[in-house]
């Protein structure tokens, strides 16, 4: 163990994905230190969903090393680990194409949040001893708190299939934020969100980094907003790793460029 | 003009349901005695049934497709009705005098019609946590109530088991019988998942009535005891009205159990299952657990009913556990609206009671159950009374207050 | 030996039937992912349309094959109209709902027409006439397998034969195969997808009310309820061959009736349905897919 390691609170060495004869990711390998916030950019179809799945257990990977090291406890190789216990180890995402629980309200899909750093079973929901009723205040009295630090408290018992698009974007980091993660992973946050949406999940983004201690993978087109809050980037195509580095270094980078080209336009890189 | 044009469509559909339906209604067929009989009168009666039909059909189609567009999501006024504190304290109080008196006033007969009907209310509110909370679509909900029906009579039948032992033993065989067919649809979704508890539940009944050394097959067990009050011998009328009331507070306990259940951790997490079961496991749900926790749990209840039915009948066979019973008791569920309780419980009487106040239509009830269930999921898929989610209060500058 | 035979030709005999019934269940749920619960009873409509028009020409005094093949004809027409109805009226409104809903419509659709008909009718078993009996076989042939049995296998063949050029040759059947493949897709290339899912559940139906036909002749008695059974066995046969896929339906069809006939051959015959019920069990909790199928990754 050495001081490096310490610093990092993800591992990935040469991840391999296969479906069936399609490599989706050949040998991939990154590292998240702590407070970090490292973007993940490339093409359509260049296997960056693919690859929050394989770290997020959705996908068992079909080759390479995923390990998680959490502030507590010791260091955990995800491969093939559950769904909900990878995020009980520290690792909260949002998706692509939103997934929030549409019929249940803002509060609640919050609350859900919650669930895995709470307790109560079957006999706690039925008997609510005093220790369950003080967990449910916590849960409630926590999630209202995310809610008005997103500046989504005036919908909270509104459902959350009525919210307008980016307010159910900042809700779904909301809901992420509720599991206590160390990395949070955001699929594409700015998709579909305007310039003023944009500018402001920037901001947000950067205080949850400061407020919560959190180290943050971020998936995203909008090269301005990579650029301007990422302190690493790896760039993907085609399933491999064609480049790494700071923001600076990236955009001189004449592969990316060139992986690129006719996908984004020059004014958006530089 | 449109009114014109929905009338020719009417007239045209009532046309093609004649056609279709000629051959059923206009002839009768007896082929053990080799006769034809004809029963054109019928036709006019499809005529006039189907044009009306047609037409209204039409009609809540329209209003339908409107009323999404105009106001989706908004309290029903039957919900905002129910909110009502002053109107629903009284309603409540209205209610539990009636309940309390019911069985001084009516007949031998009527409570024990009361009876099945709240027999079904827990079966409903039981279902509603596998269906309405957790979405799993378990057509074979009726595979435990016999478990709990046949634990009963078979265990009072060889060990001499009263009833008020049955009644939990009952209970805890069907919640493990629940987990027993949970785990291995864990997998599964939708509808798969309906299509093997259906044949679980297929399963359990032919075996039930082909093993006959150990459930005595198609011609059940009988003298099953009633539920003793205190070792006293009870007429048949005092043991209806005793059963009465013993139902009434294990509705009211059920009722309890699950509105607890229903706003906690647990629940929450069911319903979060229900809505996206990935979403659910990427925020730390345990999807497993919660699944298993809903079967069990569901079937728990099943189990207590099917002690209750046995000790209410004295006498049960096969042929009360068919598909045809899970399918009534998911109508109840589903017709009351997945997740609510209050609906499920309307429902239930009503589905029960209905029946038996329109007579004249008794042959029709599983007829009207069918169309019922289609005229629900087409105009009203939330049902009578959809589940709301609970609302938090919080003072403005002081967060942290939860109503 | 002969016993083995007997069973063996029994199997094939069942199995043909599962599999025209079950191509009704593939090929609705390839193209709207919904099991169609109703199918069942619309095999049951056409043999009690068969049977009620073969009572009513045997009145007049009609014989032989012109009965079996009025009775057929109406069958097919009437469930072809029911399947036509059935999914306009419980499945054609919710093609937009959460999935939940159309199959509990399918399940009150069930419901429905199992008590139309036993009201409209009987409840009880009703006998009916082997209108196979014209057939007669050459004595060699004879001598191995029932006229009945053959007319259904050989009926059962030529249709799935004839169903398989259709999918694959014609324009319509190609249309049918995109609408399974992708809805919207095919939407937006002019393939008219209301059409095309009516034809589907036409086509199954028609093949179910043959099935219906051709199993009564042969069984002897109907009642309302053979719907039930038989279409869960069905639906068992298209899961075992993978569904959404026609040669599975064919394939899982002869596999259900073969295990089945051997299972009540030769260990017990009261307990025949739980060896469909059973088999299904096992195939969708180990192999979803069937034997034919694919797996199919969820897309996040």
């Amino acid at each position: 163990m050495n001081g490096k390691h310490m610093d990092n609170v993800l591992e990935v060495k040469d991840l391999t994905m296969n479906f069936g004869g399609i490599k989706a990711l050949d040998r991939v390998s990154l590292e998240i230190k702590k407070n970090q916030i490292v973007a993940l950019i490339g093409p359509n179809g260049a296997g960056k969903t693919t690859l929050f799945n394989c770290l997020t257990g959705i996908y068992t990977p079909s080759g390479g090393d995923i390990t998680v090291h959490p502030p507590q406890g010791k260091s955990r190789r995800l491969n093939g680990m559950k769904i909900n216990q990878i995020t009980a180890l520290g690792l909260a995402r949002t998706f692509q194409n939103i997934r929030l629980f549409g019929g249940m309200t803002v509060l609640e899909n919050v609350m859900i949040g919650r669930h895995c750093r709470t307790r109560a079973g079957i006999g706690g929901a039925i008997f609510r001893p005093q220790g369950t009723r003080d967990e449910e205040n916590d849960i409630v009295g926590r999630s209202y708190e995310i809610l008005e630090y997103f500046g989504l408290n005036m919908y909270v018992n509104d459902l959350a299939k009525n919210l307008p698009y980016g307010a159910q974007r900042r809700l779904e980091i909301a809901r992420a934020l509720a599991c206590e993660p160390q990395l949070l992973l955001l699929d594409e946050p700015a998709a579909g969100m305007n310039h003023q949406e944009t500018r402001e999940l920037e901001k947000l983004i950067v205080r949850l980094r400061e407020e919560y201690d959190l180290s943050i993978l971020l998936i995203e087109h909008d090269m301005k907003l990579v650029m301007n809050l990422a302190q690493n980037i790896f760039v993907l195509d085609y399933g491999e790793e064609i480049a790494r580095g700071t923001p600076a270094e990236i955009t001189s980078n004449p592969v990316v460029i060139k992986a690129y080209l006719g996908v984004e336009n020059d004014a958006e890189i530089n | 003009m449109k009114f014109a044009e929905e009338l020719k469509k009417s007239f045209f559909i009532t046309l093609w349901l004649i056609l279709l339906t000629f051959p059923f209604m206009a002839v009768q067929v007896n082929t053990i005695e080799n006769a034809v009989i004809w029963r054109l009168r019928n036709i006019i009666f499809v005529g006039l049934a189907g044009f009306l039909l047609s037409f209204c059909w039409q009609l809540f189609l329209k209003r339908k497709s409107a009323a999404a567009l105009i106001a989706p999501n908004r309290p029903s006024r039957l919900h905002r009705l129910m909110n009502e504190p002053r109107l629903y304290r009284p309603a409540l109080i209205i209610v539990s005098l009636f309940a309390l008196l019911f069985p001084f006033v009516f007949s031998h007969y009527q409570i024990n019609i009361m009876i099945t009907a709240l027999i079904y209310v827990m079966l409903g509110l039981g279902l509603n946590i596998e269906v309405g909370l957790a979405g799993l679509l378990d057509l074979g909900y009726v595979a435990f109530y016999a478990v709990g029906a046949y634990s009963y009579a078979l265990l009072n039948y060889h060990f001499g088991l009263g009833f008020w032992t049955a009644l939990p033993v009952g209970a805890i065989l069907a919640a493990f019988f629940g987990l027993l067919v949970g785990f291995p649809v864990l997998r599964l979704r939708g509808d798969y998942l309906a299509i093997v508890t259906l044949a679980f539940a297929e399963i359990i009944r032919l075996v039930l009535e082909n093993w006959n050394s150990f459930s005595f097959g198609p011609s059940g067990i009988s003298n099953i005891p009633r539920p003793g009050f205190f070792g006293l011998n009870l007429t048949p009328e005092q043991s209806a009205i005793y059963m009465y009331f013993l139902l009434i507070i294990l509705c009211l306990l059920t009722v309890f159990v699950i509105h607890r259940l229903q706003n906690s951790r647990i629940g929450r997490a069911w319903v979060a299952l229900r809505e996206d079961e990935l979403a659910c496991q990427a925020m730390g749900i345990d999807k497993t657990k919660a699944k298993l926790a809903a079967f069990a749990l569901g079937a728990t209840w099943a189990g207590m009913a099917g002690v209750l039915f046995a000790a209410k009948t004295t006498f049960i066979n096969p042929a009360s556990f068919t598909f045809l019973e899970s399918a009534m008791i998911l109508s109840i569920v589903v017709l009351g609206g997945m997740g609510s309780i209050a609906g499920v419980i309307i429902a239930a009487l009503a589905l029960i009671l209905l029946p038996e106040y329109l007579r004249v239509f008794a042959d029709y009830r599983m007829l009207l159950f069918g169309a019922a269930l289609i005229m629900m999921m087409v105009f009203r898929p939330q049902g009578i009374l959809a589940d709301m989610r609970k609302k938090y209060e919080f003072r403005p500058l002081d967060s942290g207050r939860k109503n | 030996m002969n016993y083995f035979w007997d069973l063996f030709l029994g199997g094939i005999t069942r199995g043909s039937i599962y599999a025209l019934i079950a191509l009704g269940y593939t090929m609705v749920y390839g193209i709207l992912e919904l099991i169609n619960f109703a199918h069942g009873e619309i095999y049951m409509i056409g043999a009690f349309v068969a049977l009620i028009v073969a009572s009513v020409l045997t009145m007049q005094g009609c014989t032989g094959i012109a009965v079996l093949a009025l009775a057929t004809v109406m069958a097919v027409l009437y469930s072809a109209a029911y399947g036509f109805t059935v999914e306009k009226i419980a499945y054609k409104p919710l093609r937009q709902a959460p999935r939940l809903s159309p199959l509990i419509s399918a399940i009150g659709m069930s419901v429905f027409l199992q008590n139309y008909v036993m009201l409209a009718q009987t409840p009880d078993f009703l006998p009916f006439p082997n209108l196979l009996a014209s057939f007669e076989l050459p004595e060699t042939v004879g001598a191995w397998i029932g006229a009945s049995e053959f007319v259904i296998i050989f009926t059962a063949a030529a249709l799935m034969l004839c169903l398989t050029l259709i999918l694959k040759f014609t324009k319509m059947g190609k249309a049918m195969r995109s609408v399974a493949q992708d809805r919207e897709m095919a939407m937006l290339l002019g393939v008219n997808v209301n059409r095309i899912i009516s034809r589907t559940f036409i086509i199954g139906s028609a093949l179910a009310a043959i099935g219906g036909v051709l199993i009564a002749s042969h069984v002897g008695r109907i009642n309302f309820y053979i719907g039930f059974a038989a279409g869960i066995k069905a639906f068992t046969a298209a899961v075992l061959g993978g569904i959404g896929s026609i040669p599975g339906a064919m394939l899982g069809g002869l596999v259900l009736g073969l295990t089945e006939s051997f299972a009540t051959g030769y260990i017990s015959s009261d307990y025949e349905n739980v060896f469909a019920f059973t088999l299904l069990i096992l195939i969708l909790i180990l192999k979803p897919d069937g034997i034919l199928g694919r797996s199919s990754q969820q897309k996040v």
